[in-house]
């Protein structure tokens, strides 16, 4: 698929399943990363740790975060080393990522944390690193990681510079009012240019050039350096063990042995088995099996203590109730719950179908199995005419559709339809009748075949991202003209350097969603780097647009546009389907159709001739294998009347073939 | 029964050719000989033959072989089996090997058919396909032929070749049809991976015919070759006065066929050691390899699979359609006794859908193309496999 590897990950916030269940999960063929990588870990014995030895001032809570590819997962793997945390060797490459995904990808997808023990001027430290994901699609994931945290290494590569996540990473971090620790990465490159990235760290961020600290991660060069600034400049965490407990759940992961294992990070107070506790979200009460920390496995010890960061099993059966911000207190001992978060929230939408009915029940409890781990996906039922029951999914982006959708191929061997993805519209009614039927005035489309008409609708809405951009001055021309054809307003353009521009932008989401970053990155020869946040909703002249094959809709196709590309998509959709769909044995006609009106057409020619010319003598046995597949893959057409269609032409259809 | 030998040897590699064949400086006749008479008996004893219907040398270019080798299978064949003075004795010769003493001495020998691989009557088209001989050479082989082998020359053909105009094909036609004797094949040119020829097309050094070119094509040669007299009885072939070829109606109409020699293929019942269902068999292909064997074993059978019913069926409905005559209602009551051709494809479902279309019929002779729809085949045939598998 077009829109994958490390240049895309920016799109993916996946919340995909946790390590512990993991092998469960994978496929045994697959190379299973989690078990593999386990042996690197130190042993520190079956004693349980003492953790009162570590009393806040000697606890820092910090993360690191970093555009990706500027060595946030090397600097971790040489902290754990330096720290004794696992043993050093040539092999330690992103211990952190424990996915298969990340290793693969060579993306973090999941948030880890790992406490590291150091010893500093004769104090023993203990240092919670709490690792991010290394893209922020949105910023929901990574200030998550850094509510439990009074610091951060921002990172910076020392060619590169400044990039687009380093900006919002940057502004997450200083409206949290966090230490901030840059590092300049990769000076042992051949282009470093260190001096130059700390005047755009001191422009952009104010952050003076002497704090800035220059490391290799890759050679270890400095690192030590790097511990010591943790010391000196992160705060200890600002609470008390004699304060009733206050524990923030972070993130959580289902282990199928264990249910769920809640990451938290303690705001008072001390925790340990036995000890009966409530959460403030759901007010359900639980009695604590085991606590401990994560060294980046899981070592119980006796209790947490507050200011700590570990791990916490409660007899939760589902990822739900262990609800990520949710704050756990004492029973008869309430606190006033932390602010918690807003939850993820889909951008994306896709309605997702078994491509055979008999199939619904399998599809149906792997869907269920994935999204164990991996709550931001959101699924509602949904049936369609022509595909049957299915789901409409929602996705935090086109990456972690298409990822899930593998997935689901991979590791449950299920085929499914997936539909055109669209972000989610707003309607404002204005037809009594309608906000009858609703129960409201204002509703969300998230499936074109709700599109309610223009007669009943006083205003429709579209969501709106405010996008980064940090780019060569060079590509700036063709950067704008880029955005305004993608329908974007200009908020901000600031030169960071002689040669760097940062752009801010307000986007449509759906005029980024699915090809804007490989346009980006084409046009720039890859030096462009952008990153969104969401912005709330817009007004916008919507409509919906059909294709028809031969006359009948394609439902999978139908699109709710902003009017003023009604034209560029219809021609767009009905050229890309002319080449997803092989001829056949009559004309196909495909058409772009808004209401009764038709704006664009193809057409597929019918086959004159096809038939093998040579069948004698030799060897039919390898053409009736031809024959048999084809007959096969009939059955995995999609018929649109008398049309048949390869199931995966809606997402080809779809997608940017940067090879063309 | 139909035993078809093959001689895998050629002086030269084709451009397009992508068959199992040897370019070897020499090869030891006898040797050779010797093991493909040996297969033959082996094979024919296994299979229980009673009467042989056809023979048919293939290859390679089997007209390399002296005419001795041809005589001393014949004999073999006639020796294990009941050999018909009538029945149909092929064999294909290159032009290049095919003068006049030599085709008297196939014809002493007991061929009584030659299939000559004309190709092309254009040099330049010759020499895009990698052809040792001229246009004149094939002229002369073609008339030598006709005088040994009056009203049993087939020519073949080759159309949509890289660059080729629909009026040089049309042109190239005529010139043919002043020429041929009463069969005649017209193979589409296919592009078959590893040859040198579908190498340049792909890296670009040569045009892709276009599809609609290539349909064009084929209509007027068909137009073309009936207006002669001509039968078109097969997708790629046409015969007038009856000249049909019996070996290859014979491997349509789905009958025993027995492959001998390097990588040759067959189908037939093993009933010589009690087998009593239809096999796929494959010898082995390369030509040391399967010479070894056949001194120790006999034989040189590589691979062999029985085939079940429903495969049995699917090679009926793949074969029989290529034919004009389609696929008889006794033809399939020979391999489906109990599931009539009707009952299969007379219900509600994707034949009755194509017969509605124009492209197939279903009457009381059998299961038959249109004319239109035999230029479809293969879009009809993934469909009806699906209706004859949900039986």
């Amino acid at each position: 698929m077009a829109v994958a590897g490390r240049r895309a990950m920016w799109w993916a916030r996946l919340r995909s399943p946790c390590f512990a269940a993991a092998p469960l999960c994978l496929p045994p063929r697959l190379p299973a990363g989690p078990v593999a990588c386990e042996r690197l870990y130190s042993s520190r014995g079956k004693e349980k740790l003492d953790m009162s030895m570590y009393p806040v001032e000697t606890i820092r809570n910090f993360s690191i975060i970093a555009h990706v590819d500027h060595g946030k997962s090397t600097l971790a793997d040489r902290l754990l080393e330096l720290t004794g945390t696992i043993a050093k060797t040539d092999r330690n490459k992103q211990v952190l990522d424990k996915l298969q995904v990340e290793r693969e990808r060579g993306i973090t997808v999941k948030a880890q944390s790992a406490s590291l023990f150091y010893n500093h001027e004769g104090v023993n430290y203990l240092l919670n690193l709490i690792d991010t994901p290394g893209h922020v699609d949105f910023s929901y994931e990574v200030s998550r990681s850094l509510s439990a945290c009074q610091g951060v290494i921002l990172v910076v590569d020392a060619n590169e510079g400044i990039q687009a996540q380093t900006v919002a990473n940057f502004y997450l971090a200083f409206e949290a009012q966090l230490a901030i620790i840059p590092v300049i990465n990769k000076i042992d490159l051949k282009n470093a240019d260190p001096e130059r990235v700390e005047k755009q760290i001191e422009k952009l961020f104010d952050i003076p050039i002497d704090e800035c600290v220059r490391i290799s991660a890759k050679q270890g060069t400095n690192i030590e350096r790097v511990l010591q600034k943790v010391i000196e400049k992160i705060p200890p965490p600002q609470c008390e063990t004699a304060d009733p407990l206050k524990a923030l759940v972070f993130d959580s992961t289902f282990d199928h042995y264990r249910g769920v294992i809640a990451n938290i990070a303690l705001f008072g107070g001390e925790i340990q088995k036995g000890h009966k506790i409530v959460s403030a979200h759901t007010n359900k009460r639980y009695e604590v099996n085991e606590v401990g920390i994560l060294t980046p496995n899981e070592q119980p010890t006796h209790k947490l203590y507050a200011g700590q960061v570990g791990y916490l099993i409660a007899g939760m059966k589902e990822v739900t109730e262990a609800q990520i911000g949710d704050t756990l207190f004492l029973h008869k001992q309430p606190v006033e719950p932390l602010p918690g978060f807003k939850s993820a929230k889909p951008m994306v939408f896709a309605g997702m179908y078994p491509v055979d009915q008999t199939e619904y029940n399998n599809l149906k409890s792997a869907l269920e199995r994935l999204t164990l781990n991996d709550s931001s996906v959101t699924v509602h039922r949904d049936s369609s005419l022509a595909l049957g029951a299915g789901w409409r999914l929602g996705f935090l982006g086109l990456l972690h559709m298409e990822v899930f959708n593998q997935r689901l191929e991979q590791e449950y061997n299920i085929s499914v339809i997936l539909t055109a993805p669209t972000v989610p519209y707003k309607a404002i009614l204005s037809s009594a009748k309608l906000i009858k039927e609703y129960g409201k005035a204002e509703i969300t489309i998230i499936n074109p075949a709700q599109f309610p008409d223009k007669l009943s609708v006083s205003e429709y809405l579209e969501p709106t991202v405010l996008g980064t951009i940090v780019t060569p001055h060079e590509y700036i021309g063709k950067i704008i003209a880029l955005c305004q054809d993608r329908r974007a307003i200009q908020k901000d353009m600031l030169y960071i350097d002689e040669h760097r521009v940062m752009l801010k932008y307000l986007f449509p989401l759906n005029e980024i969603v699915v090809d804007f970053y490989d346009a980006l990155k084409s046009l720039s020869s890859g030096y462009a780097s952008f990153d969104y946040e969401d912005a709330g909703y817009q007004a916008a002249d919507l409509i919906k647009m059909d294709i028809l094959l031969n006359g009948n809709p394609v439902e999978e196709l139908a699109t709710i546009i902003h009017n003023d590309k009604a034209y560029a998509t219809g021609k767009f959709l009905c050229e890309r389907l002319k080449d997803a769909i092989p001829r056949q044995l009559f004309e196909i006609a495909i058409q772009a159709a808004i209401g009764n009106k038709i704006i664009a057409r193809e057409t597929v020619k019918a086959y004159r001739k096809n038939v093998v010319a040579k069948c004698y003598g030799g060897d039919i046995t390898r053409r009736m294998k031809l024959l048999k597949r084809q007959a096969e893959g009939k059955k995995l057409m999609r018929k649109i009347g008398n049309v048949e269609v390869p199931k995966d032409a809606f997402i080809r259809v779809l997608k940017r073939q940067t090879d063309k | 029964g139909a035993p078809c030998p093959q001689w895998p040897y050629c002086r030269k590699r084709c451009s397009y050719c992508n068959f199992n064949k040897y370019v070897v400086p020499a090869v030891d006749e006898a040797a050779v000989r010797a093991c493909v008479v040996r297969e033959t008996r082996t094979l024919l004893h296994l299979s229980q033959v009673q009467s042989v219907t056809s023979v048919f040398f293939g290859g390679g270019t089997p007209s390399l072989a002296s005419p001795c080798t041809i005589a001393a299978v014949l004999e073999a064949v006639a020796g294990a089996a009941h050999l018909p003075a009538g029945a149909e004795v092929t064999l294909e010769a290159n032009p290049s090997s095919t003068d006049t003493p030599r085709l008297a001495g196939f014809r002493a020998a007991g061929v009584n058919r030659l299939s000559i691989g004309v190709q092309s009557l254009d040099d330049a088209e010759l020499q895009l396909l990698g052809r040792e001989h001229t246009a004149a050479e094939a002229r002369g082989a073609v008339e030598a032929a006709r005088g040994l082998f009056p009203g049993r020359t087939s020519l073949d053909l080759l159309f949509g070749l890289p660059g080729q105009s629909h009026g040089a094909w049309v042109q190239g036609l005529e010139a043919v049809l002043g020429l041929c004797d009463d069969h005649i094949s017209l193979y589409q040119l296919t592009l078959e991976r590893g040859t040198a020829l579908a190498a340049q097309v792909w890296q670009g050094a040569l045009p892709t015919p276009a599809p609609d070119l290539l349909a064009d094509m084929y209509q007027t040669a068909r137009a073309m070759l009936v207006a002669a007299g001509f039968r078109h009885y097969e997708v790629s072939n046409f015969a007038r006065k009856g000249a049909l070829s019996t070996h290859n109606l014979s491997y349509w109409r789905a009958e025993q066929y027995i492959g001998v020699g390097p990588g040759a293929h067959g189908r037939f019942v093993p009933r010589g050691e009690g087998g009593c269902s239809r096999e796929a068999r494959v010898q082995t292909l390369e030509p040391t390899a399967w010479m070894r064997e056949v001194q120790s074993q006999g034989h040189g059978t590589r691979k062999r699979v029985v085939l079940t019913p429903l495969e049995q069926l699917e090679e009926v409905l793949a074969l029989g359609l290529r034919t004009d005559e389609g696929i008889t209602h006794e033809r399939w009551g020979h391999f489906s006794p109990h599931l009539s051709l009707e009952a299969v494809f007379g219900v509600q479902g994707e034949a009755k859908a194509l017969q509605q279309q124009g492209w197939l019929v279903l009457d009381g002779s059998g299961l038959r193309c249109t004319s239109e729809g035999l230029a479809l085949l293969d879009s009809l045939l993934p469909d009806l496999l699906c209706q004859l598998q949900r039986c």
